[in-house]
């Protein structure tokens, strides 16, 4: 998540904003993973993370062990499948604030980047903090993309989703049952989170 | 506004807390440790006396041997590998990946299993089955996936030398691995399944349940073979060299596997 952020602002806000034109091109690859299949996402960034691969090799290098199976690699994966959920809420949160307060902003005498950290920022914040929540939601029941890159490894790559997963072919009903509760508990709050967050939006948006 | 930054530093804690916890976690785990789904639980059980006997730990981690298989030459960091199947070990070995071609530890044994309720008979040479599927009353059979699951492929020989596959295949169900095929044999209104005798004989098989072993000439031999892994460390070692004693082999015969006299 702390990772995904700095990734998705300024890309959410380049797309708000950029007239290029393959922009399409760029929205649709950032919205891929939503709706490929998460074994196709798994199967492609086991294929790059692997020891024969550049990334994977890059990676040995750097600290010795290798990319996939790894609690890095599943990390890398979140962020790249999660992107979407992120981006999308603040790429509409900075098209709402519109051009002509940019203008605006501009003709006070405040360089792009006051005028994004001054003006932009504090008003597509809502969108960007739903975008957050979103994706962390998402991040906790990933399951079919970390099973094949992570492999489930216990203190490693076996997030909560897979261990419900796990318990079931255990059949350790009792437990599965526990973790499921939990994994219910968390999704219901930070999606009614998000919903509050919306609400808040629509009232900075009547302000001006 | 104080909200606004609770709820942020609320969401900074959320997503650095796993981060933190797993570096805390690591220093103190063993070494990872892949078995064929077979062993499910009967590696817990070797793994907790192991603990206590030793004081050294391992992590076990559960799948089909042909998945295993795939993970290490992926560059998974397993540092012993419990194959269902031998010839798994021996191309590992041929890939330079193990330290040697390891040693058998055990042959399995299939299994026919039906869950609580169902009135499927169970005779060792699935006659019973085959009168249920000519009068068309099978609804789900539940096999490992024969394509990377050494049970699954014992028991589609095993049908096959039942003359019931041909017959059969359109009820057919495949589990990733011999474990959740028991799982789906147990669950969602199957018929029964063909699974490991060592997964039935374990505490957690439902009472309601019945099983029957299917003879060990309907199928190939399951020769399991386990094998130390490029890079294992002290702990795997005396892991593997454990298993080869009294203690451990009393608790695999336990769960019905047949021992090698010594592998």
């Amino acid at each position: 998540m702390a990772l995904l952020l700095p990734v998705a602002v300024p890309l959410g806000r380049w797309l708000a904003t950029t007239g290029w034109r393959w922009r399409p091109v760029i929205e649709a690859a950032v919205v891929l993973p939503l709706v490929l299949p998460p074994t196709v996402m798994g199967f492609y960034l086991l294929a790059a993370m692997g020891p024969e691969t550049l990334a994977g090799r890059a990676w040995a290098a750097l600290t010795g062990g290798s990319l996939a199976f790894s609690f890095a690699g599943i990390l890398l994966a979140s962020v790249l499948v999660n992107l979407p959920f992120a981006v999308q809420p603040a790429q509409r949160a900075f098209e709402g604030v519109g051009a002509a307060l940019r203008e605006a902003a501009a003709s006070c005498g405040m360089s792009p980047w006051q005028a994004f950290v001054r003006v932009e920022l504090p008003l597509a914040w809502p969108g960007i903090a739903t975008g957050a929540v979103l994706a962390f939601a998402h991040t906790l029941g990933e399951f079919g993309v970390v099973l094949m890159v992570g492999g489930a490894i216990p203190g490693e790559t076996r997030t909560l989703a897979l261990s419900i997963y796990d318990r079931v072919q255990a059949l350790d009903e009792e437990g599965a049952a526990a973790m499921s509760l939990v994994l219910l508990a968390v999704s219901l709050v930070t999606v009614t989170l998000t919903f509050l967050l919306a609400g808040r939006r629509g009232a900075i948006r009547l302000g001006p | 506004m104080p909200d606004r930054r609770s709820i942020l530093r609320g969401l900074l804690v959320s997503a650095l807390a796993p981060a933190a916890a797993h570096a805390q976690r690591r220093s103190t785990a063993g070494p990872l440790v892949a078995a064929a789904a077979d062993l499910r639980f009967a590696m817990d059980e070797l793994v907790r006396v192991f603990r206590r006997e030793t004081g050294m730990a391992i992590r076990p981690v559960y799948g089909s041997s042909g998945q295993v298989f795939q993970q290490i030459m992926a560059g998974a960091p397993f540092e012993l590998f419990f194959s269902a199947d031998e010839d798994f070990v021996f191309r590992l070995a041929d890939a330079g990946r193990t330290v040697d071609r390891g040693a058998l530890y055990a042959i399995g044994r299939i299994v026919l299993v039906a869950p609580p309720g169902s009135d499927l008979p169970l005779d060792p040479e699935m006659r019973g089955l085959g009168e249920r599927l000519r009068a068309g009353r099978v609804r789900r059979l539940a096999i490992a996936n024969p394509e990377h699951a050494p049970y699954g492929l014992r028991a589609e020989e095993a049908l096959r030398a039942a003359g019931l596959w041909e017959a059969i295949r359109p009820a057919l169900v495949f589990g990733e691995n011999v474990a959740q095929a028991l799982q789906f044999a147990l669950a969602g209104g199957a018929s029964g399944g063909i699974v490991a005798l060592s997964l039935v004989l374990a505490p957690t098989f439902p009472r309601a349940a019945r099983h029957v072993p299917i003879p060990a000439t309907m199928h190939q031999p399951l020769r399991q073979r386990m094998v130390l892994l490029k890079g294992a460390g002290e702990a795997a070692r005396a892991f593997h060299a454990w298993l080869r004693g009294p203690g451990a082999r009393a608790i695999l015969a336990r769960y019905g596997f047949i021992l090698p006299d010594r592998g």
